[in-house]
Parts: structure tokens; sequence; C-alpha cells
């Protein structure tokens, strides 16, 4: 299973990938949302199943990404988790409205992030080992 | 003991590489409270001496043991998935079939910070055989610091994240400032109560189903055992009870019979048990 994370802090793109790694999951990274756009359009035979995706984001925000993707029938499949600092009850309303599956504030713990792969059926492989 | 500056910076820069949890400047109390008990363990006259150690050996399950100490304690909803599951899917649509009074009692036996019993309404409300009926919630622990956290109703940031949909979030909890309050519709509906599982119970009635989930691990077998007869008397007869994943009742109370249902089981009394609950 593949999994794309889209955020353009570095060490939050490598905190969010050891926990996805441990949970089964191969990765690919993008510092915003247009480059994440291409790199599903690079690996359109061979799509991610999951796509944690940031808010705030230079050039392409994570919110206009999650609305690009729904646009497309053959990206239906993408499970999107909106990962990010945005608290207010209506930014969440706004992420599920405009199709993301899921949503998961900062911080977090590793504990947190699989139990919301868990709520989406991506059920982990090696739970026990994470932190 | 007390935590020094340079062991606060190490645990500081240890969970933050191994977790997005940043430890503040003040943190310090927490630090050292949560890893007492590991510094003892390991036979370390002070943290400050444990961190040391660690620093140097750098054991891959003792770091490990520190991260968790220092990031796991916010109690999930819907913990451990299944048992909700099979509220909504099979326990709750049995009652509505069964019960003529468009009423059913749920006790949570050890609800901690109030999670379980929320959930336990959540999905209640999420069940549509349940439309339009009343569920009575008896929520009972030891704590009355606990009791006094779940009965305000009000969870951080860090706490909502654990296990809680998204959809759910928004539907039944409003911001309050850094906080999130669950919504009084919810809190209204639940009766919070101090109960110690070791001594006798007050009059509580009977019981549809009772959540005694993670609690009787800590008790020894006479315990246990006492625990699960008292617990048979404020059961409804045909009642469900939920424990943890790692308990049973099979050698403890075999006055109980393991029921599977969807993916977890269930407990209820024997048939030949429920007339004669000593």
């Amino acid at each position: 299973m593949r999994a794309l994370i889209v955020d353009d802090s570095r060490a939050m793109r490598r905190i969010v990938g050891r926990i996805l790694v441990d949970a089964g999951f191969e990765i690919l990274e993008a510092g915003d949302g247009q480059e994440a756009l291409d790199v599903l359009a690079a690996h359109d035979g061979d799509l991610p199943v999951l796509a944690c995706v940031d808010w705030n984001m230079p050039v392409m925000d994570g919110l206009t990404f999650i609305t690009e993707v729904r646009k497309r029938a053959a990206w239906r499949a993408i499970t999107l988790m909106m990962v990010t600092t945005e608290s207010e009850q209506d930014r969440i309303v706004r992420a599920l409205a405009a199709g993301a599956h899921e949503y998961l504030i900062k911080p977090f713990t590793g504990d947190a992030l699989v139990e919301k792969l868990d709520l989406l059926g991506l059920t982990p492989t090696t739970v026990g080992d994470l932190v | 003991m007390s935590i020094g500056h340079d062991a606060f910076t190490f645990v500081r820069e240890l969970v933050r590489a191994e977790s997005a949890i940043v430890l503040e400047p003040g943190k310090e109390y927490l630090v050292e409270s949560r890893l007492v008990p590991l510094a003892r363990q390991s036979g370390h006259a002070s943290v400050d001496a444990f961190v040391a150690d660690l620093a140097t050996r750098r054991n891959p399950s003792t770091l490990r043991l520190v991260v968790e100490a220092l990031t796991t304690n916010e109690t999930s909803w819907f913990r451990d998935t299944d048992p909700f599951t099979t509220l909504r899917q099979s326990v709750f649509p049995a009652l509505a079939k069964t019960r003529s009074k468009r009423e059913i009692r749920v006790w949570a036996a050890a609800c901690s910070s109030g999670q379980e019993p929320y959930s336990i309404l959540m999905t209640a409300q999420d069940t549509p055989e349940l439309s339009g009926w009343k569920v009575d919630m008896l929520a009972t622990d030891l704590s009355q610091e606990m009791l006094d956290r779940a009965r305000k109703g009000e969870y951080s940031q860090l706490e909502v994240n654990r296990g809680l949909p998204a959809t759910t979030l928004v539907r039944h909890f409003e911001r309050a400032g850094l906080a999130w309050r669950i919504s009084p519709a919810l809190t209204s509906q639940v009766q919070f109560r101090e109960l110690n599982l070791v001594r006798p119970f007050p009059p509580l009635g009977k019981f549809d189903v009772v959540f005694l989930r993670n609690v009787l691990i800590y008790f020894d077998l006479a315990t246990k055992r006492d625990i699960l007869r008292r617990v048979r008397q404020v059961m409804a007869p045909d009642g469900h009870l939920f424990l943890g994943a790692a308990e049973m009742t099979m050698g403890v109370d075999d006055a109980w019979e393991r029921v599977p249902a969807g993916r977890s089981s269930v407990y209820r009394i024997r048939e030949e048990q429920r007339t004669c609950v000593p």
C-alpha cells in the first residue's frame, strides 16, 4: 500500500512517514498541493490508497488539493485525510465538505494517527511498534 | 526526585523526534512525574540518573517506554472499535426487540474521564433501532477528580484526536477556547457517581448493558470473582456484559458464558443461572 504525504515541512513529512512506514505503507512525498497533483499524475497506474494533507502550504493549499482530487473520477479511491494545525470547527466542516474523509489536528501522537487509519479501514500491520 | 535541565532537554528532543509532541519548557513536572516509575523500576535513584543512563546506552526498548510514558495517556474514544460496532449492529437492535418501555439502562463501570460513556451514547444515537428511545446511562469511577472531568465534558485537542471520527467531532462537540466541549444533549444523559468496585454496590437497579473493560486486570482472582458475582446481581437476566480484550470470565465466574458477537464477544448470564443469582 502506498501513502502520499503532502506537507511543506520536511520534519512533518518525516514524522508522519515513519508512522506510516511502521504501519506497512510505502511513502510518496510532496511539498505542496500542486506537486502532489503531479505526483499522482505520475503514479496513475499505481496510485496511493491514502493521502495525508497539510492545509497551509505555498503554491497550492491542502483544501484546493483535496477539491482537485475529488474532481477526478480516476482518483476516487484515494482516501484523503487532512493533517493540520487548523483546529476551528468550520475548517473541519469545510474540509469534510470538500471531500476529506478524516481530519487530524496537529500535534498528535502516533497512536492517534493509527486510530484514524483504523477508522478509515486502513488497518496497520504493526500497531504495537508505534509510539 | 527532580529533573535537571540536561535530562529534560534530552527527553524533550527524544519525544519530539519520535512523535509530533513538543514538550514546552515548564513541562518538567510532567516529564518527571511520568518517568519516576520507570526510574524506580530500573533501579535508579533519580530521574536524572535514569535519563543519563538512557542517553548513554540508548536501549531501544527503554527509549520507547519513555516516549510512550509521555505520549499515551489519552483515553481513546470508541476504544478498540469492535465493542461499539457490536453494540450498534447486534446488542442494541436485540434489546430494541425485547424491551417494551423504549428505554435501556447502561452502566459504564470505570468511566475514567468519560470517553467510554459518551462513546456508548453516540453509538446509541447512530443505531436506527433505538431512534426515539431513552438511554439511561450510569457512569461510575473510583476517582472524584476523573468524575469531575467527565461531568464537565471538556477535552483537549490531543484527547479529541484519539479515535474520534471527524464527523462525530463536529456533530457532538463545540470549541471552548483551546478545548472541545461535548454537547449538553449528551452530558445531560449521564448520571456520574463515585463507586468503588471492590466494595458492595449501593442500590443500582438492573442494567441491560454493562461496560467493565480493562478494570478486572488490576485485581486478584478472588476480587475479580466477587466483582463479577455482584455485577450479575445488577444485570437484567438477558443483559450483556463487555470486558476488555484481555479479560474473560472463564475460570473466574463460570455463571457467565462468552457469546461471539461480530468481531468481539459479549458475556451473558448462563440460562440456568438467570433465576438463581446468589
